[in-house]
């Protein structure tokens, strides 16, 4: 015999369902005056250091059809590299960028978009340098459990063949679907649930 | 001189069978919305350890109450008085302070205030539906609200959703982020629903099956449902391997 091995099992996951827009964009679905503004609207303000971009998208379905009842969090680290976070302990990120954005898919068109600032490159664990990555989270109706994936940047091809984690890929073509197109300031990152251009999502 | 390094590890692993997989066909949409490939398994890095954090400046005064943060003149919306309160904690029993808990449901008689929401049982005029809390030092939380009736919806011809109310929670870690439903103590609509029945182990839906409380139920007043919710938990930072130089 032994001791008892004794941990709680995680809090399962459900559905965000079709209605996610009341409880964490309520003024997206026009429920006003109860919150100011809704959470994760703006990532940055006036004095936020670094390059300034627009990260936007559209997740697809398994017929191609854009989702029009997702919403997505995205969450990186400021211009130095560094997390605006508790548990950031290699520095002080700047304390004007938040890192944290929240943005519900268009009920038309199905578009994302996020007002944000290219990050700096983050160690992995072993030190070596991951190349400039924003985390992506997403939830929908019909999504059992949020998916996690990250988008890199087109403009950061050298950085990117040193990735760590796109190193991991196995199948190399796959690795292609993490990259966010950069054209200037604006970033495309469409995000597919099935078929052959299926995103990486991770297991993290 | 201490040794004690920040909150810093790597979160657990995930039991994927713990949990409902993407593609559970009796809840029709999972089934273009599963991903079919395999996922990418990445123990975690800065990226999955860190996350943003939430003040009370972010927070108003009447955010935990529904009863009151609609409210159009004064008056209270229809349904039954329900208190839900618990503690956030993690797999290893650690609470977990400073939580971001958003909850949302439909009024009393299962409608959402949701402009694609069809459902013929009317809006309540001084119910929104959201609310939002953040844990105590010990990981407790608690919110007033009316008891969401169940409703119907289109899945099997004549599917009907238990009362529910839907959690969001934001731990410390991004990797930790996670949504799910509370559902009530006594609701035969429970184990006949596809959502609820996506989740492969039967220990794993009492999990979500809130106990009534009659110990802080209040007097002629409000019936109380306690709640708790796990977390992840991190790994201990101290044995790290290192590269020579870091």
């Amino acid at each position: 015999m032994t001791q008892p091995l004794t941990y709680f099992k995680e809090t399962p996951s459900q559905t965000a369902g079709p209605y996610v827009h009341i409880g964490l964009t309520p003024n997206f679905t026009e429920i006003k005056g109860i919150y100011d503004e809704d959470l994760g609207h703006n990532l940055v303000n006036d004095l936020t250091e670094g390059e300034r971009l627009t990260v936007t998208g559209r997740i697809f379905d398994g017929m191609g059809v854009p989702l029009k009842d997702a919403l997505v969090e995205i969450w990186q680290a400021d211009s130095k590299g560094l997390y605006n976070s508790p548990s950031e302990f290699r520095g002080q990120a700047d304390p004007n960028f938040t890192g944290w954005g929240r943005c519900p898919s268009h009920m038309e068109s199905g578009v994302f978009t996020f007002e944000t600032i290219k990050p700096g490159p983050v160690p992995f664990k072993d030190g070596r340098l991951m190349a400039p990555h924003i985390a992506f989270w997403i939830v929908a109706r019909g999504i059992n459990l949020g998916l996690h994936t990250r988008m890199y940047f087109s403009d950061e091809e050298a950085a990117n063949g040193d990735d760590p984690v796109l190193a991991r890929i196995e199948h190399r073509d796959r690795a292609s679907t993490l990259i966010g197109d950069r054209k200037g300031n604006k970033v495309t990152f469409d995000i597919h649930l099935q078929g052959d251009r299926e995103t990486v999502f991770f297991d993290l | 001189m201490s040794n004690r390094k920040p909150n810093t590890g790597a979160f657990f692993g995930r039991d994927l069978n713990w949990h409902p997989p993407a593609f559970a066909p009796a809840y029709k949409t999972s089934v273009l919305r599963s991903p079919k490939k395999a996922l990418l398994s990445l123990d975690n890095t800065l990226t999955e350890i860190t996350g943003p954090v939430f003040g009370h400046s972010d927070l108003g005064e009447l955010d935990n109450d529904l009863l009151l943060n609609y409210s159009q003149d004064g008056g209270l919306p229809v349904g039954e008085r329900i208190i839900v309160h618990g503690r956030v904690h993690d797999e290893r029993g650690l609470p977990v302070p400073n939580a971001l808990i958003e909850v949302w449901q439909p009024n009393a008689g299962g409608r959402y205030r949701h402009k694609k929401e069809t459902y013929i049982a009317p809006l309540d005029h001084n119910f929104g539906g959201c609310g939002r809390v953040l844990t105590d030092e010990n990981g407790a939380y608690s919110f007033r609200t009316v008891k969401p009736g169940p409703y119907p919806w289109p899945n099997g011809v004549n599917d009907w959703r238990p009362s529910h109310i839907h959690f969001s929670i934001f731990g410390s870690g991004f990797a930790q982020r996670l949504i799910s439903q509370m559902y009530f103590e006594g609701d035969p609509l429970i184990w006949r629903c596809p959502i609820v029945r996506s989740i492969p182990d039967e220990n794993a839906v009492k999990q979500l099956i809130a106990p009534l409380d009659t110990a802080n139920t209040i007097p002629m007043d409000s019936i109380a449902y306690k709640f708790d919710i796990v977390l992840r938990g991190r790994r201990s930072t101290l044995f790290e391997n290192r590269l020579e130089g870091n």
